[in-house]
């Protein structure tokens, strides 16, 4: 206000140095938590991930990350590519597909409504939904993952996709309470319609771009018969995200290899996510 | 707010926050956090706990600092203090809880704005020793955290009839929605601030001068 009256100002310098220093020290603190935390809170969201993943997909034991994009699947490194549809499959025990799970999510009442669906590929059906995130109302909202009913909706939604498998058959459809005649169709829970609605949207977008990416590649995610790779996978080796994805990978391409000796090399100049997009469009090739 | 010239024994500048001048019953500071995610007991606990981390943090380095901030900057500096300590916090939560991170949300980010944070650096880490106001900001921080979660349990137990998660009243209660519903929030901080006021004006009837102290900043 009335600097110029003052006597003391202090000098710009020290000011800087003031600033200089705070920021260091700021800095310095952040990267010291952010190091120390990460590993915690890197196993916190995987646990989270495979608890939503589990609760739609009873049995399972293991989840993997993939990413499924216009050339086919490959496992999700940390760089999504454009225009990828992220889903997660999961296997038993043994190391059969179990099941495909995928996130769709929707502007609900309140906030974005982030769901979790199972996708059955031996039915083309969502067979099971789980909330991921949501902010609606207590009480009324929330029916989307207490009303039995509403969930009775998701034991055998329709999905399957149209001849040229370019886009569903039929698109998932939210209708008025007590109205659902098709299998593709979602009976809206009364009283709680715009949430309702944002389920089927958001399961309806999420199916509509990944289906038609994963379906033509669905043989590539079924762990190998072969009984050698199965055997060589112990316990603590599947836990790992990384491990797990190279298990199935390796395992694919040795059948490939069996199959086709004079092809790629075991391991492929682009490692192994190259295999896989290798194997990507062989499939295709295959069933085109 | 700046307590005047006599000077305070620790253990008094300790319980400052707590009961004289608690941040959300007295001073009636905070009030958007205290309204957003008092909805359970559970995200009112950690919400203090985390503002309290923040408090002491900034506090002590504030106060560690205090001679060597040129007063033209001290905003400046407080405020970057203060968001370091809130990215540290936000860290420490996803690392502890990832479901408390969710219910939390946005509001962990925005402790960076709560005045009862720059209230403090600028009202009395500037002006006094780092031991005095850690005291003071551990005291400012759990008065925050005994507000919340006043807040917090008491619409949990009548808006979903649980304390902590646990059912209290078994399958027959029918919860009272609306207090988990953001006027549920207001219902019981104004009951709270009614207690509150009746008890300070209770104590004071004896001096007359001096009437209740809440009004004047609600």
């Amino acid at each position: 206000m009335s600097e110029a009256v003052l006597p003391p100002v202090t000098p710009s310098g020290a000011m800087i140095r003031t600033l200089g220093l705070v920021a260091t020290v700021c800095g310095v603190l952040i990267v010291t938590a952010y190091e120390g935390t990460l590993d915690a809170v890197n196993a916190n969201k995987k646990i989270a991930l495979e608890r939503a993943v589990f609760k739609v997909i009873p049995g399972a034991a293991k989840v993997d990350e993939y990413v499924a994009t216009a050339t086919g699947i490959q496992p999700a490194g940390a760089a999504i590519p454009e225009g990828a549809v992220k889903f997660y499959a999961a296997y038993d025990q043994a190391g059969g597909l179990k099941g495909i799970a995928a996130e769709g999510a929707a502007k609900g009442y309140a906030d974005t409504v982030r769901v979790m669906y199972a996708y059955d590929p031996a039915k083309q059906a969502v067979t099971g939904l789980g909330v991921v995130s949501m902010r609606e109302t207590p009480g009324i909202g929330d029916k989307i993952y207490t009303d039995e009913a509403f969930l009775k909706n998701f034991e055998a939604l329709d999905v399957q996709l149209s001849s040229d498998m370019k886009a569903l058959a039929n698109a998932v459809k939210v209708v008025k309470h007590g109205t659902k005649q098709n299998a593709w169709e979602i009976d809206a829970i009364s009283g709680a319609t715009v949430t309702s609605k944002a389920v089927g949207r958001g399961i309806n977008e999420s199916a509509r771009k990944l289906l038609p990416l994963l379906v033509p590649n669905l043989e590539k995610l079924k762990t190998a018969p072969s009984p050698n790779a199965q055997s060589a996978v112990s316990p603590p080796f599947i836990k790992g995200g990384e491990g797990g994805f190279s298990t199935v990978s390796i395992t694919h391409t040795l059948t490939h290899l069996s199959q086709n000796p004079p092809q790629p090399p075991l391991s492929p100049p682009g490692g192994i996510e190259k295999g896989w997009r290798w194997q990507a469009h062989l499939a295709e090739e295959v069933t085109s | 707010m700046i307590p005047g010239q006599k000077q305070l024994s620790n253990l008094e500048e300790l319980l400052e926050g707590v009961w004289k001048q608690n941040p959300v019953f007295v001073m009636v500071l905070g009030m958007c956090p205290t309204l957003a995610v008092s909805v359970s007991a559970m995200n009112a606990v950690s919400m203090g706990l985390a503002t309290t981390f923040v408090l002491v943090g900034s506090t002590f380095l504030v106060s560690l600092l205090r001679n060597v901030i040129p007063k033209e900057v001290r905003i400046a500096t407080y405020i970057v203090i203060i968001a370091t300590f809130v990215t540290v916090v936000d860290y420490l939560i996803q690392a502890i809880s990832l479901a408390v991170y969710d219910a939390l949300g946005a509001f962990i980010q925005l402790i960076v704005v709560n005045c009862i944070i720059l209230g403090r650096a600028e009202a009395h880490a500037s002006k006094n020793p780092p031991l005095r106001s850690v005291l003071n900001a551990l005291g400012m921080g759990a008065g925050f955290t005994v507000g919340l979660f006043a807040l917090g349990g008491v619409r949990e137990i009548l808006g979903a009839g649980k304390l902590f998660g646990f059912s209290l009243f078994g399958p027959d209660f029918q919860p009272w929605v609306v207090m988990v519903l953001p006027p549920g929030g207001f219902f019981v901080l104004g009951a709270w601030l009614l207690l509150f006021n009746w008890l300070n004006s209770r104590k004071t009837d004896a001096a007359p001068a001096k009437p209740a102290e809440g009004h004047a900043h609600v």
